[in-house]
């Protein structure tokens, strides 16, 4: 590992500790609003400053990274999954099966799932926890998130489909099911990794956007994506700097992410 | 005999073709259909927020709630809407009280310039970054791009399209910084991984000219991957058109969208999901043509 | 001698350019702020929406007009009106001389032909639907082409100032409802852009020295529903004022230019938590139980902190509400009525009393059910959700645990008004009427907007049917001492039994620029531009 993964490494593991240390860290928690201290400035007491209801930023932003950080990768995961066989296999298989996959992709991607995600929160009771409102969430995006890396694996997998050595497996007796884990879907990993690491942070966001359908994560709690919506007041943000804090965590763990990424591919090269 | 092989030919391709076209068409449709019902199923669908006026009296009420109730049973819009179709109506929007011919005539325009600008810029950008990347090999020059499309990807659109209001930008910038990041890193790991195969090391180390070795050999490579991204980033473009010509106050499509949205405004959201289905097809479905004809070129 | 004379004329000369100038100055000019949405329609008697009502003020000609400053009636196209004894019919004597913007003269004809256009049964519009005091229909006696009378069926509480809000159209005009009387008309309309009026030639307006109203040559109104980008517009100085302004950049904008922002004081707006108390809701039994014991709801008011939400919500630019009415409606407010102090413990032993107990820091009810229940606000309003967060801290110190959920507004108003599958909402009432009629339907049972239980057949309570009683008081007086004295006790039952628990006035922050005179911010709408016709805006 050279310098810069082993930095990366090292950003990643301190988020994580921290997160899972915030109640020691963070005493006060996420909630609690000191009201006669709004909107302050980073002081001894709250390192962040606070919001404009006094609660804690610094709490906010740990107790932020713990729902973030776990939910975000994990529905990564889900929509790279779905990617791999919808986009990948079809290709593969080619014909019909590629037709009809990329017709069923095509309408996916033109859809509009608003309607789908306000019939979810409707569905759902008015009095749950925040948490399974949330985790609700990650799981939509992620079974909706799919539709780039499909299309680009699709012709990936097309493309492999008649290159030589898969020819020549196929030669050699390789039979199909093997053929296609063994042989092609490490060739497609660019593909995959690339889509896994750009649906981090655009699900991050996105639950933040859903919270517009009332889906996301419920007031009190935070995540990363409320706390980046702060910056959408843009009129002040420029004097009050420490509200980039979560913006630049946020690139740095997306960009540490990548370098893990990139050894992982290194690896198995 | 070649005369008729080559009829024979002829006619497979049309039959080909007529196969895609039919195919494209039952798409749209049914895309159109799809988000009908969905708009239907959700909830808000038949009530109007000019109800919740105190000064309306009952009557005024009831006559509201009579008015959307013709939109009922979702199959019967559909056909009566396919029909109007054929004549050249698209209907008239409830939202906005006009007919979404004009709306949609008025709005196009926009829309489409600030798209192309938008998908040029943010290719352009994507393809110089990624191949000065495959090229170069420098570490630097790598973290640095991987720094700026991760800060990209992790500001909201909403903040990118103040940004552009805050600095005078044009919306097609906001928009192609929004698709950059998501296109530059796809295309940089392929043409990574099309630099790293075995014939194009040795083709440098024989020492044949970058350019040839570019164009030749590492971009054919993958043409059908990035054809299929171009096909997929016109989808990113027309996502990213919504939040951009919102704040931006651009009057395009994006911005009729949101509003039908929030309005449930059937007749305006059908008819742009299709118009959008049909972009979506007409782009991938020309990505995967040409894309064929790089494959079996390659072949 | 020649000298002396040239240096008088120089004098003079200089004197004179210099007049002119200021002359020159204080006329022309274009004025430009934001519409939040775009204008749903040009018509104006079938407005409705807050973008077509201020374009409707700047082009429509009226027969009186609310003054917005000192909230009295005023002559306009009418010299004259008197109401009858019984509050049926109402004459106006006219002004002679007038023409439409197109030079289509104006006379009782058109007065007649607004009028029975705009009460026609099939078009259902709030403009409309306000005269409708009871069936049958509208007549219309043009007595000489300055005098006319207009006869309803049943009386109609606070005619004349009724007549506000009717926007004159021309019979004969070939242009229809785009000649107007207003100072302004339209000149170009881009939807989902702009809306560009120009001044009226034909107005009749002149100001006290004889000069044509008005002033000003255009106004340019953009539609742009995000406010940052309003303020950001602003700040740079691409528009010229603002005109309902949220108190976070109220203070901003004070703290850098104070004398660009105006508070002027508490609005007629409130912001209202209430609870769902319709019997056949979809929620469990047990929390309807709770609903509709009026204790409850007045525990639940205790122990809101309205001084904090005033304070961190608003920065202080609002007052704890009293009531249904704020204090800025000088007439009608019952100021009798305070706001309810804050006290959790005594919210607690109401609550205890009522046979809740706190139990390991849960509230819990008589059968044991822990005493949970969720509000539902409407997303975008930053304001409401902060003021539900607030709540849900308030409510948490004395055991009970709040869910705030922010919907769409449409799913939010399918819940409010037709599953009835809601348990607490927070909501506001806007460009309320100073006439407690306006909100009749708000206050009969039998209504559609009674919106805690609306569309009762009998009233399900003792007090409801108190309160429909009074409002049908109000509604068929034209005393208006009788009509106050009916409608304060409205106000003193609403707040003894809290349907609705009324949080927070707003007050009326506005934003204008320097370069604009004659300016005067109120708390009526349209707030900054109600004297448009005499605004100038200098240095362009």
């Amino acid at each position: 590992m050279n310098l810069w993964q082993k930095l990366a490494s090292a950003l990643l593991a301190g988020v994580l500790c921290a997160a899972a240390t915030a109640s020691w860290l963070a005493p006060r928690g996420y909630a609690g609003q000191d009201r006669e201290a709004i909107s302050e400035p980073p002081s001894r007491a709250h390192w962040l400053g606070t919001d404009e209801l006094g609660r804690d930023r610094f709490a906010r932003v740990l107790y932020g990274t713990r729902i973030s950080l776990l939910l975000a990768p994990a529905a990564a995961l889900l929509s790279t999954l779905m990617a791999a066989v919808i986009g990948g296999l079809a290709g593969y298989l080619g014909g019909t099966w590629a037709r009809m996959a990329m017709a069923v992709t095509d309408l996916f991607l033109s859809l509009p799932w608003l309607f789908l995600l306000i019939t979810a929160r409707a569905l759902m009771p008015l009095n749950v926890s925040p948490l399974f409102s949330v985790v609700v969430t990650f799981l939509l995006l992620g079974l909706l998130g799919w539709t780039t890396a499909a299309r680009v694996l699709c012709a990936s997998a097309a493309s492999l489909r008649s290159a030589d050595f898969v020819r020549q497996a196929r030669a050699v007796g390789v039979s199909g099911q093997r053929l296609f884990w063994i042989h092609v879907l490490p060739n497609l990993k660019p593909v995959l990794f690339a889509q896994f690491w750009i649906s981090i942070p655009v699900f991050i966001l996105s639950e933040a956007n859903l919270g517009i359908l009332g889906l996301g994560v419920a007031e009190p709690m935070p995540s990363w994506g409320s706390l980046l919506k702060e910056l959408e007041g843009l009129v002040s943000v420029g004097e009050e700097p420490w509200k980039f804090v979560p913006l630049a965590l946020l690139v740095l763990v997306v960009m540490s992410f990548q370098s893990l990424l990139a050894r992982q591919e290194e690896m198995t090269a | 005999m070649m005369l008729k092989a080559k009829l024979l030919k002829a006619r497979m391709l049309k039959a080909k073709i007529a196969g895609h076209v039919l195919t494209l068409a039952a798409t749209v449709l049914l895309g159109g259909l799809l988000s009908a019902v969905l708009v239907r199923l959700a909830p808000g669908f038949d009530v109007d927020e000019r109800e919740l006026d105190p000064h309306l009296s009952a009557q005024s009420v009831q006559a509201l709630r009579a008015a959307r109730e013709q939109d009922q049973n979702i199959f019967r819009f559909y056909l009566s809407y396919m029909n109007r179709v054929a004549h050249g109506d698209l209907g008239k929007s409830f939202s906005l009280g006009q007919p979404v011919r004009t709306l949609l005539r008025d709005r196009a325009p926009t829309t489409l310039r600030l798209l192309a600008l938008g998908l040029a810029m943010a290719w352009v950008a994507a393809l110089a970054l990624a191949l000065s990347a495959a090229w170069l090999k420098a570490s630097i020059f790598d973290a640095a791009s991987t720094l700026l499309s991760a800060a990209l990807l992790c500001l909201p659109a909403a903040v990118l399209a103040l940004l552009s209001v805050l600095w005078n930008i044009s919306g097609s910038l906001a928009i192609a910084l929004i698709v950059f990041p998501r296109i530059y890193r796809y295309s940089r790991n392929l043409l990574t991984r099309s630099y790293s195969l075995p014939h194009i090391v040795t083709a440098r180390a024989k020492g044949l000219g970058e350019a040839r070795i570019l164009l030749w050999h590492a971009i054919p490579g993958i043409a059908p991957q990035l054809l299929a991204l171009a096909g997929v980033s016109v989808s990113m473009a027309v996502g990213a058109a919504i939040p951009v010509e919102a704040l931006c106050g651009l009057p395009g499509v994006g911005q009729l969208a949101w509003q039908a949205a929030l309005g449930r405004d059937l007749p305006l959201l059908v008819n742009i999901t299709i118009l959008v289905t049909l972009v979506t097809l007409l782009a991938n479905s020309g990505a995967d043509v040409i894309g064929q004809v790089f494959r079996s070129q390659e072949s | 001698m020649k000298k002396a004379c040239a240096q008088a004329i120089a004098v003079a000369s200089i004197c004179i350019a210099f007049l002119a100038t200021l002359a020159m100055a204080q006329t022309g000019g274009e004025l430009r702020f934001c519409l939040r949405m775009e204008p749903k329609t040009f018509d104006p008697l079938k407005v409705e929406d807050e973008a077509s009502v201020q374009v409707r003020y700047l082009t429509g000609g009226t027969l009186v007009r609310i003054n917005r400053q000192t909230q009295e009636l005023e002559p306009e196209l009418a010299l004259a009106w008197k109401v009858s004894k019984d509050g049926r019919q109402i004459s106006f004597r006219l002004r002679s001389g007038i023409s439409f913007s197109d030079g289509t003269p104006f006379s009782a004809t058109d007065v007649a032909y607004t009028m029975q256009q705009l009460m026609d049964p099939a078009l259902h519009s709030p403009t409309g639907d306000a005269f409708r005091s009871g069936t049958g229909s509208v007549e219309t006696k043009i007595v000489s082409p300055t005098q006319i009378s207009i006869t309803f069926p049943a009386p109609v509480a606070g005619l004349d100032r009724l007549f506000d809000q009717v926007a004159i159209l021309s019979q004969h005009s070939p242009k229809r409802e785009l000649a107007v009387l207003g100072p302004f008309m339209l000149a170009d309309y881009k939807p989902g852009a702009s809306v560009l009026l120009k001044k009226n030639p034909n107005y009749w307006k002149t100001d006290e020295e004889g000069r044509k109203l008005p002033y000003l040559d255009s106004i340019r109104l953009d539609i742009q529903p995000n406010r940052d980008v309003e303020m950001l517009r602003f700040k740079r100085g691409e528009l010229d004022l603002i005109n309902s302004l949220d108190s976070e950049y109220f203070d901003k904008l004070a703290a850098t230019s104070p004398q660009v922002a105006h508070d002027a004081g508490p609005s007629l707006d409130s912001e209202q938590l209430w609870f769902n108390e319709v019997a056949r809701a979809p929620i469990p039994d047990s929390k309807k139980a709770w609903f509709r014991s009026t204790n409850f709801r007045l525990a639940i008011s205790d122990a809101i902190n309205r001084e904090d939400l005033s304070r961190i919500v608003f920065h202080r630019h609002a007052q704890p509400a009293a009531g249904p009415f704020s204090p800025a409606n000088k007439f009608w407010f019952n100021s009798k009525l305070t706001p309810p102090a804050y006290d959790s413990n005594a919210a607690l032993k109401m609550l205890q009393g009522e046979g809740f107990r706190l139990e390991n820091g849960t509230l819990k009810d008589k059968s044991g059910n822990a005493v949970v229940f969720s509000i539902i606000t409407n997303a975008g309003s930053k304001i409401r959700e902060r003021m539900a967060v607030l709540i849900q801290d308030d409510l948490q110190k004395i055991g009970i645990h709040v869910n705030v959920v922010t919907l769409d507004f449409p799913s939010l108003i399918e819940r409010m008004t037709q599953s009835f599958d809601y348990e607490a909402i927070i909501l506001g009432l806007t460009n309320v009427d100073l006439d407690p009629n306006g909100e009749m339907n708000v206050w009969l049972s039998s209504s559609e907007n009674h919106q805690w239980n609306p569309q009762q057949k009998t009233p399900e309570t003792a007090w409801e049917a108190e309160v429909d009683r009074l409002m049908r008081v109000q509604a068929s007086s034209v005393d208006p001492k009788k009509r106050k004295e009916a409608f304060d006790r409205v106000q003193e039952i609403v707040v003894e039994q809290e349907p609705f628990i009324f949080l927070i006035n707003k007050n009326s922050l506005s934003a204008v620029s320097t370069r604009v005179h004659g300016a005067v911010p109120v708390i009526l709408s349209p707030q900054t531009f109600w004297n448009a016709e005499r605004l100038t805006v200098a240095g362009q």
